[in-house]
């Protein structure tokens, strides 16, 4: 009694979640580079890009319900699937900071980024590696490097408030920062959002490993 | 907590071919209780094993112990007519005596003496009721138990079982020849039944296990693999094989 239609179908449903993964990853890059070279064209390419990505939350849910509904799947199985509902609602709603990014580009009209250019970037290095390795965590249901990758998240953390503060000294020093520095602070924050979303995905992988339902800290 | 019954150390053979091996398991009053396993694992030799049904079976022999409210169901002094009576069981394919349904009910405490017509009258009420086949069959009382569709049969079995006011009631796939409305009726009454009789069933349906019991024992080649909380089983089993069993990796 080996089920492999249906075994068939939860690869392709894990394939599904890799692919608006990688939506997700593309995303948040060209959001971060459009920031860093005020390119309205990419910008604008991620906020069109974002349906896209809404579309695949729906098409992953809609294969998760059908699941459920024709194939009542057990214990490791049950537990995938759930889990895949969850990574859907967290990589959509990354997709959502990454397009946010991308309206705040819009906005921006400023090419002084008040030395906040690295470190943005840096933020946005590490929650695109982190969302890729709590990925392939979920695809080798790895509880371990799950728990490892969320550890990374204070890193972002620290990243977040370096640019806050420098941003507040920006503001501080000369009050014709403030538009930008507001603005730069906003895109620090989604980044920083971004970062919790993958823990978000870590415990989602210890559940689907392991059945544990565990908090992993995140601020 | 004390089961209802508590088997212990049980070890069962068929000529010699060992069939059951080293299977303890407390089995709680007023609780639903699946065995499931693929065919040929031993849930339907063990239950077998809880009303003594085994010992029909020539060249068989058991070891171990089965404790029913603490007294060894094996004692040489134990009357087995009385201890079936106290542990029904209802099979497979639904088996209505050919006779009326009335008289079907009627039969056991008939076998016990109660010949009052008005008291059989409200054993036959009451058990039909409690089997949730009263209303369908109320009018028809005189007609013939193997009339009515395989449903009610089996419903009309399990009043059968009912009428002797058992304590426990072991079904051995009792929905595998019904279809998926009369299953899910049995599975509402096996709900309703729970509250006054402690029941087990063996099932090879896993979802049927998932949907009605309170724990769920998995068999494997003669040996009980993991025994729990059914919730947990289905979403987290401890034993690899159980995982592959329930996900369907098996084979």
């Amino acid at each position: 009694m080996v089920r492999e239609t249906f075994h068939h179908e939860l690869d392709k449903l894990i394939g599904n979640v890799l692919i608006m993964g990688s939506m997700v990853e593309k995303a948040i890059s060209h959001a971060v580079d459009s920031f860093a070279n005020l390119s309205m064209e990419m910008a604008k390419q991620v906020i069109e890009g974002d349906d896209m990505i809404d579309q695949k939350r729906f098409e992953i849910e809609e294969s998760c319900l059908r699941l459920i509904a024709t194939q009542q799947p057990m214990a490791g199985d049950l537990r995938i699937i759930i889990s895949t509902t969850h990574l859907a609602t967290n990589l959509e709603r990354m997709g959502d900071y990454a397009a946010g990014i991308a309206e705040i580009n819009l906005a921006l009209q400023a090419n002084s980024r008040l030395q906040t250019l690295a470190d943005i970037t840096r933020m946005a290095d590490i929650g695109i590696d982190i969302l890729h390795e709590s990925l392939k965590a979920f695809v080798d249901r790895d509880s371990n490097k799950a728990r490892e990758i969320a550890l990374r998240d204070d890193e972002v953390d620290s990243l977040y408030h370096k640019v806050l503060s420098k941003c507040i000294s920006a503001m501080v020093e000369d009050p014709r920062n403030v538009p930008v520095a507001t603005r730069i602070i906003w895109v620090a924050h989604k980044l920083e959002r971004i970062s919790d979303r993958v823990t978000n995905i870590c415990e989602q992988v210890i559940f689907a490993a392991t059945g544990a339902m565990e908090e992993l800290d995140s601020d | 907590m004390n089961g209802k019954i508590m088997a212990q150390n049980i070890n069962f053979y068929y000529e010699g071919v060992q069939a059951l091996k080293d299977i303890s398991l407390n089995i709680n009053p007023n609780e639903i209780t699946a065995l499931i396993g693929p065919s040929g694992c031993g849930k339907s030799t063990f239950l077998r094993c809880l009303n003594r049904m085994n010992d029909t079976i020539l060249k068989t022999r058991l070891e171990g112990k089965v404790l029913l409210d603490d007294a060894d169901i094996y004692d040489p002094k134990v009357d087995v007519v009385e201890l079936r009576k106290k542990v029904g069981m209802v099979f497979q394919q639904p088996n209505p005596f050919p006779k009326s349904i009335f008289e079907n009910v009627a039969f056991g405490p008939r076998r016990q003496g109660i010949n009052n017509h008005s008291q059989l009258c409200e054993i036959v009420e009451k058990s039909l009721k409690a089997a949730a086949l009263w209303d369908e069959v109320k009018d028809n009382l005189k007609k013939s138990g193997l009339s009515i569709s395989g449903g009610q049969q089996q419903r009309l079995c399990i009043a059968r079982v009912l009428a002797v006011e058992p304590e426990i009631i072991l079904m051995d796939e009792p929905c595998s020849a019904l279809d998926p409305i009369a299953t899910l009726k049995i599975e509402e009454l096996m709900h309703d039944l729970k509250n006054q009789y402690t029941i087990v069933i063996v099932t090879h349906n896993m979802q049927q296990a998932a949907r009605v019991s309170d724990r769920t024992g998995f068999f494997l080649m003669g040996e009980l693999v993991e025994f729990g909380i059914t919730d947990r089983l289905f979403s987290r089993p401890k034993d690899k094989r159980t995982e592959d069993y329930v996900t369907g990796r098996f084979g």
